[in-house]
């Protein structure tokens, strides 16, 4: 009975494991979307006039003060049908998980945009450089730097919000894990496994981060932080 | 030999024997003895590195030695770290950088030790914490916070902080290196007087002046050792190495000409 | 169906209903999170090896797996070793549990910001160990930890609605039962969401002031 249990377990990690690559997924399109839609809105809010940067601040507030849960919910079962969008599951989550992630991830570029001061603009703009042209090369490669550490932050959170995915029904690993733990009867051991999935993909990931840090590091800057 | 009933007869406060303390490789103190009587101020001077701060720490524990003992009016200190706290109650000690509690104004940071430590009741410990601040001349500063003083009246409040607590003996651990020039009068000051009103203290320190004027004995240590004690008198006029003359002629050149 | 007359009357008791257990879950996870917080922090900077150890490893654990996960374990898995608990009990075990990792963060960055003077000051003045810690040290690391455990809080208040998950019917619970039968989604989460941005915004606001309160001249930031 236990062996036949154990080997239950062993037999199901295979099927846990089909799971990580949709909870990649789910990180890697929710991180990008959050970062193709996070720099323009930041530099929008730092340097855009005030009706933009007040839009862009009323988009964060929003996304951020709403659990991930109910932003599940609203766009899943309301506006995305309502809107008569046909989206799998998938595809849903991404895209609500990339919203809110692009509301985190704009405060973090605007604050190292914030952080790297007016002196590099003015440097630039009295080179001829255009406001343009002086944000992509000289604003922006100094601020993705030193926005690393805050961005590590955010792929930790990010990584453990997908799980939140499971409410409506996406097979990633803790989906997965329930499926499982439901025809095993193992539950304990099921979870705890993806619990370990999820912690090393944390720690792994904030790692790998950290290396990326290292390697693009301007030598003596951003020691500051 | 019974240095316990010695002690109390002949009015011996602090005797440090023998001290050892050695950090990783490093031996800092290489076997430091000597001994201060009631009422009398001694002055430690020596190199920076020298050993002086780490002896201080020595005498109430927050550094442990390897080897040597340390008594307080007859009782020994060392291997009692059950009842360290009541030695330390009785050991004033004043650090280079104040080392205020910053969440605590000035008077509270006097009282804390009455209310947390001597258990006293909170209107008996205000009304001696403001007595002691107007011993240093701060009442008036009572409830300023750390950040709001200026490092005089800083090391003013730390000082009202271990006399609030009716130390036996005072240790001064470079009480004005971290003062601006102009600071440092209005702390030497107040202990030139706590030592004419009969308090008993150690005090590190490079001032010279205050050495020559308040101290009933100097010791110059050098690497770990006492390489020359006595009287103010004896090591400005006639040390007995030359080793000691140069360092008083280095201090005097690098802290100024004292005054008096 | 008159959409006022179903906010008013069909969708909002439950809601409110739902808005209650939201707010039992905060009111009873904050505080005790709050101080598991601060005990591991402690253990984790002035324990042991083995305590330190144990607190290093249980943040580990807390702030490495999905809280969702840490839930279904409390909740679905718990009971094949005999341990049953409500679905509320669960979801507030776990919130306690996982906030207490994320303060404990907080607050052992700060502790360990404060120099070590301080520590050796409250020794010399005849201070034990746990007296230094309980009224010279904690009083100026909590200040600082403020800022992070403020939006531990704000987190907290919004994970709240993970409770669901496990069965326990609070906010978003009571919007989904609702949402489903009267296939009204997109209004009902609209005013979900509305109910949550007003809880966040004013424990926001809140949380603010307190630290402003708090605030000591020198300490923070």
């Amino acid at each position: 009975m236990v062996g036949k249990n154990i080997l239950l377990i062993y037999q199901s990690i295979p099927f846990l494991l089909r799971g990580l690559v949709v909870t990649i997924g789910l990180v890697g399109g929710a991180l990008g979307l959050g970062f193709i839609l996070g720099i323009p809105m930041a530099i929008g809010q730092v340097y855009g006039n005030k009706y933009i940067s007040g839009l862009i601040s009323i988009y964060v507030w929003f996304f951020r003060g709403l659990p991930v849960l109910v932003l599940l919910f609203l766009f899943y079962f309301g506006l995305f049908i309502l809107f008569n969008l046909n989206l799998s599951e998938f595809t849903s989550a991404v895209l609500v998980l990339g919203l809110i992630s692009a509301a985190y991830q704009s405060q973090i570029f605007r604050g190292s945009i914030k952080s790297i001061g007016e002196g590099q603009m003015l440097a630039a703009i009295s080179l001829g450089i255009k406001k343009y042209d002086a944000i992509l090369s000289i604003i922006l490669p100094q601020a993705l730097r030193i926005s690393i550490p805050g961005w590590s932050n955010e792929y930790a959170i990010l990584l453990k919000d997908s799980a939140i995915a499971y409410a409506i029904g996406v097979m990633e690993v803790l989906t997965r894990a329930q499926f499982v733990a439901t025809r095993t009867y193992k539950p304990l051991p099921i979870f705890f496994i993806s619990a370990i999935i999820f912690i090393i993909l944390t720690y792994g990931g904030v790692k790998l981060l950290a290396l990326l840090e290292k390697k693009v590091r301007i030598p003596g800057y951003g020691e500051e932080r | 030999m019974n240095l316990e009933k010695a002690d109390h007869d002949n009015g011996v406060v602090l005797r440090v024997e023998d001290i050892h303390k050695t950090y990783g490789k490093n031996e800092i103190l290489k076997g430091v003895s000597f001994h201060i009587k009631k009422g009398e101020t001694i002055v430690i001077i020596g190199a920076s590195g020298s050993g002086k701060s780490t002896l201080l720490r020595c005498i109430n524990q927050l550094t442990i030695p390897e080897k040597g003992r340390i008594w307080l009016e007859g009782e020994e200190v060392t291997h009692h770290m059950k009842e360290i706290s009541h030695f330390r109650q009785r050991i004033g000690m004043v650090f280079q950088d104040f080392n205020l509690f910053d969440h605590l104004c000035a008077v509270r940071n006097v009282e804390i030790g009455l209310i947390k430590v001597k258990k006293m009741d909170k209107k008996q410990a205000r009304e001696i914490a403001m007595e002691e601040l107007r011993r240093v001349g701060l009442e008036r500063q009572a409830n300023q916070y750390p950040a709001q003083l200026s490092g005089g009246q800083k090391q003013r409040v730390s000082i009202a902080r271990a006399l609030a607590m009716n130390p036996t003996v005072m240790l001064f651990d470079e009480p004005t290196s971290a003062l601006d020039p102009e600071l440092i009068g209005e702390v030497l000051e107040v202990m030139r007087d706590l030592a004419m009103g009969g308090m008993t203290m150690v005090v590190v320190t490079h001032e010279m002046g205050f050495a020559r004027s308040v101290a009933n004995e100097i010791i110059f240590i050098e690497g770990g050792k006492i390489l020359d004690q006595g009287t103010p008198h004896k090591l400005f006029t006639n040390p007995e190495h030359e080793r000691t003359r140069q360092f008083i002629c280095k201090i005097d050149e690098l802290y100024g000409k004292t005054e008096k | 169906m008159n959409t006022m007359h179903f906010i008013t009357d069909i969708l909002f008791p439950p809601l409110l209903e739902g808005l209650g257990v939201t707010l039992r879950l905060i009111v009873y996870s904050v505080p005790f999170g709050f101080i598991a917080g601060i005990l591991i922090a402690v253990g984790r900077v002035y324990g042991n090896k083995l305590i330190s150890t144990f607190c290093f490893l249980y943040t580990l654990f807390f702030r490495g797996a999905p809280l969702l996960v840490q839930l279904f374990i409390l909740y679905f898995a718990l009971p094949s070793i005999g341990l049953y608990l409500s679905s509320f009990t669960a979801a507030v075990i776990g919130f306690i549990l996982c906030s207490a990792a994320y303060h404990s963060e907080y607050i052992r960055g700060a502790i360990q910001s404060i120099k070590s003077g301080q520590m050796m000051a409250a020794e010399a003045l005849g201070m034990s160990k746990i007296q230094a810690v309980s009224s010279i040290i904690l009083p100026q690391a909590l200040r600082r930890a403020i800022p992070g455990c403020s939006n531990e809080i704000i987190y907290l208040v919004k994970y709240s609605s993970l409770a669901y998950m496990v069965a326990c019917v609070e906010l978003t619970g009571a919007g989904k039962v609702i949402a489903s039968r009267y296939f009204e989604y997109t209004l009902v989460f609209s005013i979900v969401g509305i109910i949550y941005l007003i809880m966040t915004s004013v424990v926001t606001i809140g949380l603010n002031s307190l630290e402003r309160k708090m605030e000591i001249p020198g300490i923070g930031k």
